[in-house]
C-alpha cells in the first residue's frame, strides 16, 4: 500500500499527487479484484454497446425524474455495494480467526489494509447500504402512499440520487487508485489529520461522505415538502400510513442532522488542506470537539436507518395479520419522541471521553428512556398480530425474526448506556455484537421486509417466496452465530480492529463467528439465485391487479408497476386504511366518469450532469488537481444556471393516453376477478 | 407577508386543472426548509466558535484586531441592503420591471460593498499575523465569517442569473417564486449577519 515513496508532498500540476504508483499492482488481494472488476466493467459496457441500450438507459433511467425509477436505481446501488461491503466483512473475520500471534503478521491481511478494509466496511454499510436502502424505499413507496404523482421537486431527487452515486464510486475508485481511510469508519483526528494519514485515504473518505451527504440532505428537504404538501385531498396527517409517518420522522432528523455533518467534514477538510487547526492536537484546536460533532450527526443517523425499518414491519405485519394495526397513534406518537431524544443521546458514544459524572448520567438517561417508545413499538407489532388471522410470507417471516433479534440488541444497547459498565464494554467486541444486533436485526430485516413487500409494486412480479424463507432463515441462523461470540469476547476483553491477538483463547469463538458470517453469505447467495429464478419465471408471478397481498394502504389501489403518474384521479381519502376501506366498500377499482390530463415533470440531464462533474471535483480534490476542481467547479454552476434557464421542465399527459392506460388496467383487474371467482 | 403576496396574486393564472398543485407554494415551502438546515449550519460554526473561541495558543487575540468601525460599516451595508430588497418585492407585486431592477442593483452594490469590505478585513488581520493557521480560534473566526460571505456572494450570482431571468420571461410564475426565495436567503443572512456581528465582534472586543 502506500510506502513513503508514494507519498507526493509536492504535487504535479497536470496530475497533482497522482503516479504510476499510486496504483495497488503489487497488492496480492486487491489485483484480482481490480483485474475482475476492470473486466467485469468492460464487459457489461460492450453488452449494453452490443444491445444498443445506452438511449434507452439515458431516456429512461439516468435522466429520469419518476421517483419509482429513481428509488429501483437506490435499491440495485445498494446491493451492489452490500456485496463490497459483506466481501469486507468476510474478509476481517477470516483475517480475524487466523491472527492468533505474539506480534504482527499472522493472518493474511497486512495491518495498514486490514485497517482500510474495517474503514470501508462501516462506511460502505451505513452510507452506501443502509442509506440507499432507506431512501431507495422511500422513493418507490412514501409518493404512493400518499397518493402524490411526484415527489415535490423531481430534479433534486435525481441529483440526490446521481450525488448518492458519486459517493459510492469514489469509495470504489480508492481501491484500486491510492488506499482508503485507515481510521475507522468515522476519521477521529488527530489520527485522521494529515499528520497521521498523509496520503489520500481520508481524502477520499471525506468527499464520498461530503457530496453523497450533500444528496441526502437534499433528499430530506424534498421528502418533507412532499409529505407535508403533496398528500391526496383530505389524508389528514394521522391518516397517513406509518410507513410515510416513520419516513417523515426519518427526514426531519435528516435536515437537522446532516448540516452538521457538511461542517465535520468541512472542517476536518480545512484541517487537512489548508493548515487549520481545528481539531489538531496543538494551537488552540480541540479533537474532542470533532467527536462530539461527527456523534452528534451519527447518532440522529442511526435513527434515520431504523425508523423507516419500523415503519415497514408496521405495514408488514397489519397487511398479514388481516387486522388494523393496534395503536396507530401510539405508535406515531412513539416515533415522534425516538426522534426527539435521537438529537440529545450523542454523548452516549463516548462515555469515557472525560464529559464528568453529571454529563455522562443525563445522556445515559436519556439513551435509556429511548427504550420506553421502542417497546411500546414492539406491542404494537405483537398486539397486532394477537388475535390476527397471521398470514406467514417471507415479509413476516423476516418480521418476526426481527422482532426476536432486536429486543436482543436493545437490551444490551441499554446495558452500554450505563456509563460505569460502558467504561468495560466501550471499544470491545461487545459493543460491535450490540450495533450489527441492532443494525442487522432491526434495520437490515426491515428493508428485506420491504423489498420483499413492495417488490411486485416496483417490479409487478412477485419474488419466490421459499426462496426469501430460507434466506431469511440462513440471515437469521447465520446473525447469532456470528455474533453472540463477539459479545463473549467483549467481555472478555477483546477490543474491536485488531489485527492479531496473542490470546489464543478467542481463536474459538472467532473461527465460530467466521462460519456465521459464511451462513450469512449463503443467505445473500440464496437471495442473489431468488432475484434470478424470480425474474426468469415472472411470467407465471404476475402481479396482475396490482394489489397481490390484499393490502391495506393507497399504494395498492394503483397497478404494479404504477403507470408513470402513480394516479388518474387523485384519491379522495375516506380512512387511514384508505384501499381496505375502498374494497369494503366496494370502491375499489372504479372508473371514474371521465379523465382529465396530468400534469407532469419532464426528464432532465442536469442530475446527471451536475453529478458527474462532482465527482471530478471530489477526485480532483483527493488527488491535489487543482485545475480539475477549478473546470468541475465551474461546470457545476453553469450546468445547474442552463437549467434554470431549461423551459422543458413540465408536460401534460393527454386524456387519450390516461384513458388507455387506465382500461388496460381495470380490465386486467376484472379479468382476474373473474378468474378468482369473486 | 410580501412573499405569499406575490404567489397568490399568480397562482391562478394558467391552470384550470383542480389537480395541478402549488408547485410554487412546495418551491417556497421547501427553501423556507432548506433555510432551517442552514441555521443547522450556522448554528454547528456557531457553536465551534465558542469551543474554539479561547484557542489562542499564544497568537494575536480579537481584541487587538477588532475594527468595529469598519464592521460597524459593512454592517450598515448589508441591514440597509435587506431593506432594499424589500423595496424590490413592493416593486415586483406592482409589476414594476424597472424600480424592482434598480432596487436590485442597490441591493447587489450594497452585498458587494459589503463583501470588500470583508475580504479588506480579512486581508488586513492576515498583514497582522492572524491567519486561519494561526490559532483554533483564528480558524474558527475565519470558517464562520467566511462561510457567511461565501452565501452572500451565492446571493449575489444568483441575484445577477435572475436579471437574465426576468430580462427573458419578465414577472412569469417561475421568476416570482425565484425572486421570492432569494428574498428570504437574503433576509436570512441579515439575520445571521446580526448573529455574527453580535457573538463575534461584539464579544470578541470586550
Amino acid at each position: 500500500m502506500a510506502s513513503k515513496a508514494t507519498i507526493i508532498t509536492d504535487p504535479d500540476p497536470l496530475t497533482g499527487k497522482l503516479t504510476w504508483d499510486s496504483i495497488p499492482v503489487h497488492d496480492p488481494v486487491i489485483l484480482p479484484v481490480m483485474i475482475c472488476a476492470i473486466l467485469g466493467g468492460l464487459f457489461l459496457f460492450a453488452l449494453i454497446t452490443k444491445m444498443g441500450k445506452w438511449r434507452y438507459l439515458w431516456e429512461e433511467w439516468f435522466t429520469s425524474v419518476d421517483h419509482k425509477k429513481i428509488g429501483i436505481m437506490y435499491v440495485i446501488a445498494a446491493i451492489v455495494m452490500l456485496v463490497r461491503g459483506f466481501a469486507d466483512a468476510i474478509m476481517m473475520r477470516t483475517h480475524q480467526a487466523l491472527a492468533t500471534a505474539d506480534s504482527v503478521g499472522a493472518g493474511y491481511l497486512p495491518p495498514e489494509h486490514y485497517d482500510q478494509i474495517f474503514t470501508a466496511h462501516g462506511v460502505i454499510m451505513i452510507f452506501f447500504v443502509a442509506m440507499p436502502l432507506v431512501v431507495g424505499l422511500m422513493n418507490i413507496v412514501v409518493p404512493l402512499q400518499i397518493g402524490a404523482r411526484d415527489v415535490a421537486f423531481p430534479f433534486l431527487n435525481s441529483l440526490s440520487f446521481w450525488l448518492f452515486v458519486v459517493g459510492a464510486l469514489l469509495v470504489n475508485i480508492s481501491l484500486f487508485l491510492g488506499e482508503f481511510a485507515a481510521t475507522g469508519w468515522l476519521a477521529y483526528p488527530p489520527l485522521s489529520g494529515i499528520e497521521y494519514s498523509p496520503w489520500v485515504g481520508v481524502d477520499y473518505w471525506l468527499w464520498a461522505l461530503q457530496i453523497s451527504g450533500i444528496g441526502t440532505l437534499l433528499t430530506g428537504v424534498n421528502f418533507f415538502v412532499t409529505i407535508i404538501r403533496m398528500r391526496a385531498p383530505g389524508m389528514k396527517l394521522m391518516q397517513m400510513p406509518v410507513f410515510t409517518w416513520t419516513s417523515l420522522c426519518a427526514n426531519v432528523l435528516i435536515i437537522l442532522s446532516f448540516p452538521i455533518l457538511t461542517v465535520t467534514i468541512t472542517l476536518l477538510t480545512l484541517d487537512r488542506y489548508l493548515g487549520t487547526n481545528f481539531f489538531t492536537n496543538d494551537l488552540g484546536g480541540n479533537q474532542m470537539m470533532y467527536v462530539n460533532l461527527i456523534w452528534a450527526w451519527g447518532h440522529p443517523e442511526v435513527y434515520i436507518l431504523i425508523l423507516p425499518a419500523f415503519g415497514i414491519f408496521s405495514e408488514v405485519a397489519a397487511t398479514f395479520s388481516r387486522k388494523r394495526l393496534f395503536g396507530y397513534t401510539s405508535l406515531v406518537w412513539a416515533t415522534a419522541v425516538i426522534m426527539v431524544l435521537a438529537m440529545v443521546v450523542w454523548l452516549h458514544h463516548f462515555f469515557t471521553m472525560g464529559a464528568g459524572s453529571s454529563v455522562n448520567a443525563f445522556f445515559g438517561i436519556a439513551t435509556m428512556i429511548i427504550a420506553v417508545p421502542t417497546g411500546v413499538k414492539i406491542f404494537n407489532w405483537l398486539f397486532t398480530m394477537y388475535k390476527g388471522r397471521v398470514e406467514f410470507t417471507a415479509s413476516m417471516w423476516w418480521t418476526c425474526s426481527f422482532l426476536f433479534t432486536f429486543t436482543i440488541g436493545g437490551m444490551t444497547g441499554v446495558m452500554l448506556a450505563v456509563p460505569a459498565a460502558d467504561f468495560v464494554l466501550h471499544n470491545s467486541l461487545f459493543l460491535i455484537a450490540h450495533f450489527h444486533n441492532v443494525i442487522i436485526g432491526g434495520a437490515v430485516f426491515g428493508y428485506f421486509a420491504g423489498l420483499t413487500y413492495w417488490w411486485p409494486k416496483a417490479t409487478g412480479w412477485m419474488l419466490d417466496e421459499k426462496l426469501n424463507k430460507l434466506s431469511c432463515a440462513l440471515w437469521t441462523i447465520g446473525f447469532f452465530v456470528a455474533f453472540m461470540p463477539l459479545y463473549i469476547l467483549g467481555f472478555n476483553g477483546m477490543t474491536r480492529r485488531l489485527n492479531y491477538y496473542d490470546n489464543p483463547e478467542w481463536t474459538p469463538l472467532l473461527i465460530i463467528a467466521m462460519i456465521g458470517a459464511f451462513i450469512v453469505a449463503a443467505g445473500i447467495a440464496v437471495q442473489f439465485y431468488m432475484g434470478f429464478i424470480s425474474f426468469k419465471n415472472r411470467k407465471q408471478n404476475m402481479d396482475v391487479t396490482g394489489d397481490p397481498w390484499n393490502g391495506r394502504t393507497l399504494e395498492w389501489a394503483t397497478s404494479s408497476p404504477p403507470p408513470f403518474y402513480n394516479f388518474a384521479k387523485l384519491p379522495k381519502i375516506h380512512d387511514r386504511d384508505e384501499h381496505h376501506y375502498k374494497k369494503e366498500h366496494g370502491l375499489a377499482y372504479e372508473k371514474p366518469e371521465k379523465y382529465s390530463k396530468i400534469h407532469m415533470p419532464s426528464n432532465t440531464w442536469a442530475g446527471f450532469v451536475i453529478s458527474a462533474f462532482s465527482l471530478t471535483l471530489g477526485f480532483g480534490f483527493v488527488w491535489h488537481i487543482w485545475w480539475m476542481v477549478i473546470a468541475s467547479f465551474v461546470g457545476i454552476v453553469a450546468s445547474w444556471i442552463a437549467y434554470s434557464f431549461d423551459r422543458n421542465k413540465d408536460y401534460y399527459v393527454p386524456v387519450d393516453q390516461v384513458e388507455e392506460i387506465e382500461s388496460k388496467h381495470l380490465a386486467a383487474v376484472a379479468e382476474h376477478a373473474a378468474k378468482n371467482g369473486k | 407577508m410580501s412573499n405569499d403576496h406575490v404567489i397568490a396574486n399568480d397562482a391562478h393564472d394558467h391552470h384550470d386543472d383542480h389537480e395541478h398543485h402549488d408547485t410554487g407554494g412546495d418551491t417556497i415551502f421547501g427553501f423556507w426548509i432548506y433555510i432551517m438546515s442552514d441555521c443547522i449550519l450556522f448554528a454547528t460554526l456557531f457553536a465551534t466558535y465558542a469551543v474554539l473561541s479561547g484557542g489562542f495558543a499564544g497568537g494575536p487575540t480579537p481584541k487587538e484586531l477588532f475594527d468595529l468601525n469598519l464592521v460597524a460599516v459593512g454592517t450598515a451595508f448589508l441591514l440597509f441592503s435587506s431593506f432594499t430588497f424589500g423595496m424590490a418585492m413592493l416593486q415586483a407585486n406592482q409589476r414594476k420591471m424597472k424600480g424592482m431592477i434598480t432596487w436590485l442593483v442597490i441591493t447587489l452594490l450594497l452585498g458587494a460593498g459589503f463583501l470588500g469590505l470583508e475580504m479588506y478585513e480579512f486581508w488586513h488581520f492576515s498583514t497582522l499575523g492572524a491567519t486561519p493557521q494561526t490559532s483554533g480560534y483564528w480558524s474558527a473566526f475565519y470558517a464562520l465569517v467566511a462561510t457567511h460571505g461565501l452565501h452572500v456572494f451565492g446571493g449575489i450570482i444568483w441575484m445577477l442569473v435572475l436579471f437574465v431571468h426576468f430580462k427573458r420571461d419578465g414577472f412569469s410564475e417561475d421568476n416570482l417564486v425565484r425572486l421570492s426565495c432569494l428574498s428570504l436567503f437574503w433576509h436570512f443572512l441579515d439575520i445571521i449577519w446580526i448573529c455574527v456581528f453580535s457573538v463575534v465582534y461584539l464579544v470578541g472586543v470586550m
